[in-house]
């Protein structure tokens, strides 16, 4: 279900050797990510050699984790059918939460955080679940409504300086003994869960029932809107973890600081082979569309351009991967 | 517009009073008599909490609604035709950085000259979301997600920070008042451009291949509609609405800036959404939208008129927003069980 996505066209990809290999990476979808995440690689030994080492992987990942999390959650809500815009928001409340909590201890502060991703993610369920509201026009309601809730506070919390807690610090920036980012300890077992649950346990069936015929679903007695609930918190949660996440990599906390992870949540979920209709894709490719992201902005720093010149090519290249991948698969 | 023809048929079928046929016109057209009468509520409720509300509140009220009108009409296009555009901010930032470089220190004539300019570069970054979204088999969110992010890096790439502007007889085809101070040049601007723009559209050929393929693309196509063609020309006029919202932007506030449109993709979308355009396609029209964009332009002012935070205006679109859908959503749901 999750990875071969038009296994009874692979037989036909035609008799040239190039043929047959499209015909294989139409099977094997996961395998040209992968491919895909190699020649990236080359692309940045070849401009500056020496570039991919051990420690500059390990940075990668420490990079990719905040979008690999928001990303889980948008595979969740896409895999309904659904699309979540309300995660950069959820993730730059979150942070800003928590740096501005932080004299309650650490937990606590972490706890309003995710509690402003719990309230926005059973706002967005409810109304998609049950009030049948287009998620599109959901989300980006709540973001609003949260984004302005988020910025009157702000306004009132003048006064007391932000601080991002140690253990948050931690978490995002550093590496157990210097080599495995601390922030896989979060990703890791998220990562797992997300695989595990999509494949093997019936909450997973049901996500992708719900994004492949919600009206069968509704025919064989699942309860739709429970699902979507959940898929929606769950987002939602993440987004706040994500942030958390962020808040730890830069020890900065403003209300701006996930809004350039909205796009790439997006197209990590969609370059990693996750359909935007629904009821098609996985967690494992949406990782490798993650990381190829993340390899895709250091490609583009080692460039020594403007930074406007980086965001077009960036968005450029990802245009080129979508329309790629949804060639290679149709 | 399929609106109009079932109440024509409903009228003549039942033969009961006016009252009713009144009150299920409105019910089927809740948009276009909602709207007004949203509209004409917050008018009066802004001259109760704000007593003395002058020629010149008028004017900044409409002055702040143009471009946010320009852009809802961008979007509404879009998505009667079945699409959704997210890049019009970026379009906006585009044309506002460019006319705010190519007209400095020039002259009226030459800033005219530019605006034709400006509005062709409009359509072709229109026609560029339009190919992407036939072409490259990217769902419509994503590509327009991610061309509005690379138009957002041309934009900084014309205009580094804000700055430029225009010659002060050009800005007053907006910014000022020719007629009389209690109709500002913001209001006939915006009339003007509308019907320039759309008129021609809606009253052609491309009009009703645009409703006909946001209503049933399957169906347009199986009847011969061109949807494809319908599909990019939406792109198209949405793209040219936001060059000329970016225009509008310059005129109004002297200046270009490279990130002044970011805000309107999002208020853009409320205010179709509020203004009565289905998202699922095909259903309203552009008096919806424009008159939702100066609710939406109302409500801040009004909260600094209250001694609220207008920040919280922010919020209250969001609300806003979610309640005229669910509200939406309800009606079609009674309808349906009817």
């Amino acid at each position: 279900m999750t990875a071969p996505v038009g296994s009874e066209r692979g037989s036909n990809g035609g008799h040239t050797f190039v043929g047959k290999a499209l015909g294989y990476l139409r099977d094997n979808t996961l395998l040209a990510l992968w491919l895909l995440l190699a020649v990236f690689l080359l692309i940045i030994e070849f401009i500056r050699p020496g570039t991919v080492k051990p420690v500059w992987i390990t940075n990668t990942i420490l990079f990719a984790a905040p979008l690999g999390i928001m990303a889980a959650g948008q595979t969740l809500v896409m895999l309904t059918g659904g699309i979540d815009l309300s995660v950069a928001t959820v993730a730059s409340g979150a942070a800003y939460l928590l740096a501005t909590n932080a004299s309650l201890g650490t937990p606590a502060a972490m706890l309003i955080g995710l509690s402003l991703g719990l309230a926005v993610g059973l706002a967005n369920g409810i109304g998609v679940a049950l009030l049948r509201v287009q998620p599109l026009v959901m989300t980006l309601g709540t973001g609003l409504m949260a984004g302005g809730v988020m910025i009157v506070y702000s306004q009132q919390m003048l006064a007391s300086q932000p601080r991002v807690p140690e253990f948050i610090r931690t978490l995002g920036s550093a590496k157990i003994g210097g080599v495995l980012p601390y922030d896989l300890l979060l990703w890791g077992p998220i990562a797992a869960l997300m695989i595990i649950a999509l494949r093997r346990w019936g909450f997973g069936r049901l996500v992708y029932a719900v994004g492949d015929n919600r009206e069968a679903c509704e025919l064989a007695g699942i309860r739709v809107w429970r699902v979507q609930l959940a898929v929606y918190v769950l987002c939602s949660l993440f987004a706040a973890l994500a942030g958390f996440l962020l808040v730890g990599g830069t020890n900065a906390s403003n209300l701006q600081l996930a809004d350039s992870y909205l796009l790439p949540s997006v197209a990590a979920v969609i370059i990693g082979g996750t359909s935007i209709f629904g009821g098609r894709g996985g967690y494992s490719g949406t990782i490798v569309g993650a990381l190829i992201l993340t390899v895709l902005t250091s490609l583009l720093t080692l460039l020594d351009t403007q930074e406007p010149v980086k965001q077009i090519l960036y968005g450029t290249i990802i245009l080129v991967l979508a329309a790629a991948y949804a060639q290679l698969t149709d | 517009m399929t609106g109009d023809a079932f109440d024509a048929g409903g009228q003549a079928q039942s033969g009961q009073g006016a009252g009713a046929r009144a009150l299920r016109f409105a019910r089927r057209n809740m948009a276009l008599v909602g709207m007004p009468l949203l509209l004409a509520v917050a008018l009066i409720a802004t001259v109760i909490i704000h007593p003395n509300f002058g020629s010149f509140d008028l004017q900044s009220l409409a002055l702040a609604a143009l471009p946010l009108a320009l852009a809802a009409c961008g979007h509404a296009v879009v998505v009667i035709s079945g699409g959704i555009d997210l890049s019009i901010g970026s379009m906006i930032s585009v044309a506002n950085v460019l006319s705010g470089k190519l007209m400095h220190k020039g002259s009226f004539g030459g800033a005219l000259l530019w605006s034709v300019v400006i509005i062709a570069i409009g359509a072709l970054l229109g026609c560029i979301n339009g190919l992407l979204v036939r072409y490259s088999r990217i769902p419509d969110v994503v590509v327009t997600l991610t061309t509005g992010f690379i138009y957002g890096g041309v934009a900084l790439l014309i205009m580094e920070r804000p700055g430029g502007g225009a010659p002060a007889a050009f800005l007053d085809l907006a910014a000022g008042t020719y007629v009389s101070e209690w109709l500002p040049n913001a209001l006939i601007f915006l009339a003007v451009a509308v019907c320039a723009v759309w008129i021609p559209v809606v009253r052609s050929r491309l009009g009703l291949l645009i409703y006909a393929t946001g209503s049933d693309r399957v169906a347009a196509f199986r009847s011969g509609v061109d949807t494809d063609f319908a599909r990019l020309m939406a792109y198209v006029v949405s793209g040219v609405f936001a060059a000329i919202a970016g225009i509008a932007l310059t005129m109004t506030t002297g200046i270009g800036a490279p990130l002044s449109g970011t805000l309107y993709t999002l208020s853009g979308l409320a205010a179709i959404v509020i203004g009565g355009v289905s998202l699922s396609g095909g259903k309203g029209g552009l008096v919806g939208p424009i008159m939702a964009a100066f609710l939406l332009s109302l409500i801040p002012t009004d909260l600094i008129f209250l001694n609220i935070d207008p920040n919280y205006g922010q919020v209250i679109q969001g609300t806003l927003i979610v309640l005229v859908v669910m509200a939406g959503g309800f009606a079609a749901a009674r309808q349906d069980s009817k």
